[in-house]
Formats: structure tokens, sequence, C-alpha cells
């Protein structure tokens, strides 16, 4: 049998905007992955720890409160040197358009704003997924 | 409402225009859609005809502006008195900033303040701690003490506006900042006003921003009734809030439901603190969202008025101040779109106009671009100028309730009421509000309905303009607030500063003596003043109840 496709989905941060991470994570389940949810209040830290223990193939961050660009970041630059670069990470919440290229640059490879077809996220993670 | 002959003869010419006219017609031009619901499922009818409010007794469930069961209105005059109090929840950056902010807000004709404070200040972090980082000024203005505080409010006529603060974990602590502020300035207690948002069960259940475990904040929560009542009468100890439980993702009955469950919760909290009832309940407030379902936020609001008014009196209130449900609305943030954003005005329009018609007491319009980032200026003006048009030029305000003794509006009142006693009676069986919470019994049903929803508007069975339909490619051309990059610095200086200035034996010994009184039982708000006086900062006197009272760990649930 096929493996299933391991997905984290976590809340850097203090944000406790947790409607659309939850979603995500359901749909994704619905969707035939298997998914682990961190809960709030996430540091870098423990994202990437969660991320190695649970051997998974995708990290999805969420986040509202415009704290992207530095907790992002974070977490991509941790999961270097972890024998993780090859972990599929994407992104979600409110991110202005114009830090798009640089979430990119940094290795956010996906970024899914306000209205995203929960369909969309789903391909992307089929078709990305390197793992 | 009718006499039975009326009645009968309504009911039969119904039954035959349903039968020989309305039927014919959809079989050859089938309805629109296949079931016409709205955002609580309740299913809505074709039409509404007296038989629908036949049940109604007009004094007895309606009643006048100003009289029990409020239904109408919380004053007599309403709208025509007074209008609603703009009040724009407005916030970012350093303290600096929010100030210019909100004089430029106040010039433009808003009547009253709203504080949005950053995370790590809603969690009672100072700017410098590790867990703050990247988060300054991000989601609000950060406020780390007295000094911050002082900045924020400087040059503003605190005795004369109101300020409402969106602030929990930490509210008794961020609220002395704005007493001592006030003190400093000269300025009496009995001249200050408005409202702590301190509602930390909407917390647990919704927007997640707590600090300490349920048992230690109510007794925080009841402090803040005492203090207020006795010290500054013209406070809002609570704003009792929906508004976040929907945004989370819930119906409008769950709002309301939950939201009075919440309410009933903290007076049967302060009654157990042997606090009297019409002492403390009139500075009770509520704080609602202001949905695109037109018709359905009209009635959830009139619906929680004559709740409130009804179960209060059962809880022994006397006084007509005790029993009304005075409320802050706030148009919905989660309905706003990132897509064609200039549309998110009208969006907001609607919405606005339904909180009014509701009878709100004050009220917050979201800008176009919030779907995007942080309101730019130009963004909150026209945001602010839809309330002015809404207030002076649509003539709604010139008359009180006007839709009051409309068929569909008073149906649909009565069905949110008689839905919202259904959850009152899930969460007694779960062992009261408490307890559903520690079961995950809210966290459930909000992420089943946000869900629901989420599938709706995939499925594109709920269409949302620009979004799922009616779509098109757009270069986005809403300018993005900047920010000053130097806040962060200025402020994380400004605290080493205050530091390194303050009386610190006295600084000691206020610590201390909080810490005692946190062990014990005595109000704690005179406690928390005497910190802030001594410029502790929101994180040291936060440290101090942390240790001694604990902290909280949600269930995780999705």
């Amino acid at each position: 049998m096929e493996r299933k496709i391991r997905v984290l989905i976590a809340k850097p941060g203090l944000d406790g905007h947790d409607r659309g991470a939850k979603i995500v994570a359901r749909a994704l389940r619905d969707a035939g992955m298997e998914v682990v949810y961190t809960g709030l209040h996430q540091t870098a830290d423990m994202i990437v720890k969660t991320a190695v223990q649970e051997d998974v193939d995708v990290i999805g961050l969420s986040l509202l409160s415009g704290a992207h660009m530095t907790l992002f970041m974070d977490v991509t630059r941790l999961l270097k040197g972890k024998d993780m670069e090859d972990v599929l990470v994407v992104g979600g919440g409110v991110i202005p358009e114009e830090d798009i290229p640089t979430l990119k640059k940094a290795g956010i490879a996906g970024v899914f704003g306000p209205g995203t077809h929960i369909e969309e996220i789903v391909d992307f993670i089929r078709k990305n997924v390197k793992r | 409402m009718y006499e039975k002959n009326e009645l009968n003869k309504i009911r039969d010419k119904r039954v035959d225009w349903e039968k020989n006219c309305y039927s014919n017609i959809i079989k050859e031009h089938p309805e629109r859609k296949n079931k016409f619901e709205n955002l609580s499922a309740i299913k809505i009818k074709n039409t509404y005809t007296p038989e629908d409010i036949a049940h109604l007794d007009y004094i007895k469930d309606m009643g006048f502006p100003g009289d029990y069961p409020f239904l109408r209105g919380v004053y007599s005059t309403m709208y025509r008195g007074r209008l609603w109090t703009m009040r724009q929840f407005a916030g970012f950056g350093s303290a600096e900033e929010t100030n210019q902010r909100y004089k430029y807000l106040l010039g433009h004709g808003e009547t009253g303040l709203s504080v949005a404070f950053d995370y790590p200040t809603l969690y009672g972090y100072d700017t410098d701690h590790p867990l703050a980082r990247g988060e300054f000024g991000k989601c609000g203005v950060a406020i780390s003490s007295l000094k911050d505080m002082e900045i924020l409010f400087s040059d503003i006529p605190i005795d004369k506006v109101t300020t409402s603060m969106t602030i929990n974990g930490p509210a008794s602590i961020v609220w002395g900042f704005y007493i001592a502020n006030a003190e400093n300035r000269g300025i009496s207690k009995n001249m200050i006003g408005g409202t702590i948002q301190n509602d930390i069960l909407k917390e647990y259940i919704a927007q997640k921003s707590f600090i300490f475990p349920p048992e230690p904040s109510m007794r925080l929560i009841v402090d803040t009734f005492e203090y207020g009542f006795k010290q500054i009468p013209r406070w809002n100890t609570i704003s009792i809030s929906g508004y976040h439980i929907r945004e989370a993702g819930s119906t409008a009955v769950q709002e309301l439901a939950f939201t009075l469950g919440d309410g009933l919760e903290y007076v049967k909290s302060a009654m157990e603190r042997d606090l009297l009832i019409d002492e403390f309940a009139p500075r009770l407030s509520f704080f609602f969202n202001a949905h695109s379902d037109f018709f359905e936020e009209i009635a959830k609001y009139r619906a929680a008025r004559r709740i409130w008014a009804k179960e209060l009196k059962k809880l022994g209130a006397k006084k007509d101040r005790s029993l009304l449900m005075r409320f802050h609305t706030q148009t919905a943030g989660c309905s706003l779109t990132a897509q064609q954003p200039e549309i998110n005005i009208v969006r907001v329009t609607m919405q606005a106009l339904a909180a009014v018609l509701g009878g709100t007491q004050s009220l917050h319009t979201n800008s176009m671009d919030e779907a995007l980032a942080l309101p730019s200026e130009k963004a909150a003006r026209i945001a602010l100028r839809t309330q002015q048009i809404i207030a002076e030029e649509s003539g709604v305000a010139d008359t009180i309730d006007p839709l009051g003794g409309a068929y569909y509006i008073e149906w649909l009142t009565d069905k949110i009421e008689e839905e919202t006693y259904k959850y009152f009676d899930k969460v007694k069986q779960l062992g009261g509000v408490i307890s559903a919470i520690e079961k995950g019994f809210f966290q459930r049903e909000i992420a089943e309905s946000a869900y629901k929803y989420q599938k709706e508007v995939d499925e594109k069975e709920r269409t949302i303009v620009g979004v799922n339909r009616f779509k098109m490619d757009e270069e986005l051309s809403i300018p993005i607030l900047e920010m000053d990059e130097k806040g962060e610095h200025r402020q994380i200086n400004r605290l080493k500063k205050l530091r390194k200035d303050r009386n610190q034996s006295k600084f000691d010994r206020n610590l201390k003596r909080l810490r005692k009184a946190a062990l014990g039982n005595e109000n704690l708000m005179p406690h928390i003043l005497d910190c802030v006086h001594s410029y502790a900062t929101l994180g040291e006197t936060c440290d101090v109840l942390r240790e001694v009272f604990g902290e909280y760990k949600e269930p995780t649930i999705y």
C-alpha cells in the first residue's frame, strides 16, 4: 500500500486565529492525508522538532498576525541542517502580495491567502511533495 | 396579536395562495435554490404572515423602547436622542504611531476610541520578551508599561472621550495603566469612561489569548467588577463578546447562545462572591458580530436583548439598568475578501446597517483592506464615513426599531431565541460553561460550523462575490500601511530606561504585596494599581500572577 502523505499543520507565534488551520487540517485528512495539528503558540523550534519526530512530508504554517516574515522564515532556517530540506513547506493567512516573493525565496513553496479553494491546497501538496 | 376570526381568514387565504398560485408557478419556474436557509441553518419560508407571530403578546413580548423586555431597544429615545458611538478599533506599531491615528480618526468625526493591542501585549509579555519575536505592533499597538499608555493618550481628552480596550488575560493590569494615567493627569476616576473586554471565557472558546486557568481568571474578572462599580462608575468592566466566536466560524445562533451563556456565568460568579446583582450588572456590556445575512443579524440583536432581560430578572435583578443589554458591534472581518477588496465597502455597509437596525450602542466598521493587511488611513476613513452616511443620510435612525412588527423579523427573533435556549440546555447538561470548555464542546461546535461553511463556499452552494463567482484577474491597487521600522527599537530602549530609572525598592515592595494578595483572596485591583504606579511593566506584573496562578493549556480540537 502506498504511504500516505504526512502533513504537520502548525500555528507559529502568539496568533490565536485557528479557524483556517483547523479547516485545512480537516480537509487534508478528508483528502486522505495523515495530519498532525500542533495546536497554538508554537515556537519555530517546537514546530521543527515535531516535524522531525512525526517524520512529516509537508509542513503547513498558518499565521494571521502579520509576523510571517519573521516566523515562517525561522522555520525554514531551522529545517536546514536537520536533514529536512526536502520537506515541502507551505503557508497561509493574511499575507500581503509583496511579501510572497521573499517567502518563496526562503523556501515557502506555496502561499495561500484568504479565499483559497481547499482543493487548490490539496492539489498543490500532491504535485509538489518531494519525500 | 390578532383576532381569531381574522387569523382564520388569513390562514384560508394563505392555504389557497400556496396551493393554487405558488405551487403552480414553481412547477413551471422552479425556485432559485433547492433550499433556502440562513447561516444558522434555519429554514426560511417563502413568505411570512400574521400567523407566524400570532402567539406574540405585544405588551409582554415586544413592548416599547426602554421598557421590559427591551426587544425594541434599551433606551426610550434611542437614536432620536443620540446616535450610536462611532468607535473604530485601531492600533498598530508603537504608541506614538497609534496616538497619531487616534487623533486622525477623532479629527474626522469619530466619537469614541477603541484600542487594538499587539499579540505580546494580549498575552501579557513585554516587547523585549523572546516570545514577542516578530510580533511587535503587528496586530495592534504594543503597550508594555504606564509610560507607553501615557504616550498612547497624550493630548487626547480622556475625560471626554470614552475608550474601549480589547484586552482579556491581562485586562486588569492594562486597565490599571489607563486609570493610573488619568490619575497622573489629574483627571478624577469619576470622569473617565470606557470598556475593557475582560471576557476570558470566549478566549478559551474562540480567540485563544488566554493566560491563566479559568478559576483565577474568573477571580480577576470579578475583582474588576467590584473595583469598577465602587471606584470607576462610568466604566464597563466587561464586554461579553460573541464577535470572536463568530469569527472563529460559529453560526449566529451559536454566537448568541455561547455569549449569553458566558454572560450568565459571570453573573453567577459575581453573585457567589456576594456582590449585589443590581450593583454590578448595570456595568456589564456586550459585543457582537455583524455578518452578512441581513435579517438574521437584526433578529439576533433583538433576541439578545429580550433573553438577557428575562434571565437577569430570573436571577433577581430589580433595577431596569441591570436588565439592559448594551452592546458594541463590529462588522464581520471574516466576511471580507482579499479579492476585489473595494467591494468590501458594500459588505461593510450592509452589515453596519443591520447593526443599526438591530439597535447597537456603538459600532466599528471594517476597512476594505483588512483581508490583506492593517488598514491604511484612507481605508479607515472610508469605513468611518460609511457609518456617517447611515447615520445622517439614510433616515434609518429617525424612528426606533423600524423593523419591529415585521412578520419575518419577529418570527426569526423568536426562532433564534428558541434555538438559543436549546444550547443553554445542552451546556447545562455538560455541567456549565467551564466544564463544557474543558470538554471541548464549544470548540468542536465552532470547528464543525466553520468547516461546513467553507465546504459550502468551495462547492459553490454559498456564493461569495469575487471569490467563487464573479471573479476577475486584477492588479491590487490598495495601498498597504507602512509602519515605522524604528518603533520596536524605541520601545525596547524605553523599557530599558524605565527599568533603570524607577524606584527599585518601591517596585520590589509592590510586586511582593501583589504576590501575597494573589495567594490570598482579597481584591487585586488596588495592588495592581500600586504596581503600575511604580512602573512595573505588563510582563513583570503578569509574571507574578503566572507564578501564583499557573498557565492555561487548551485541549486541541479540530
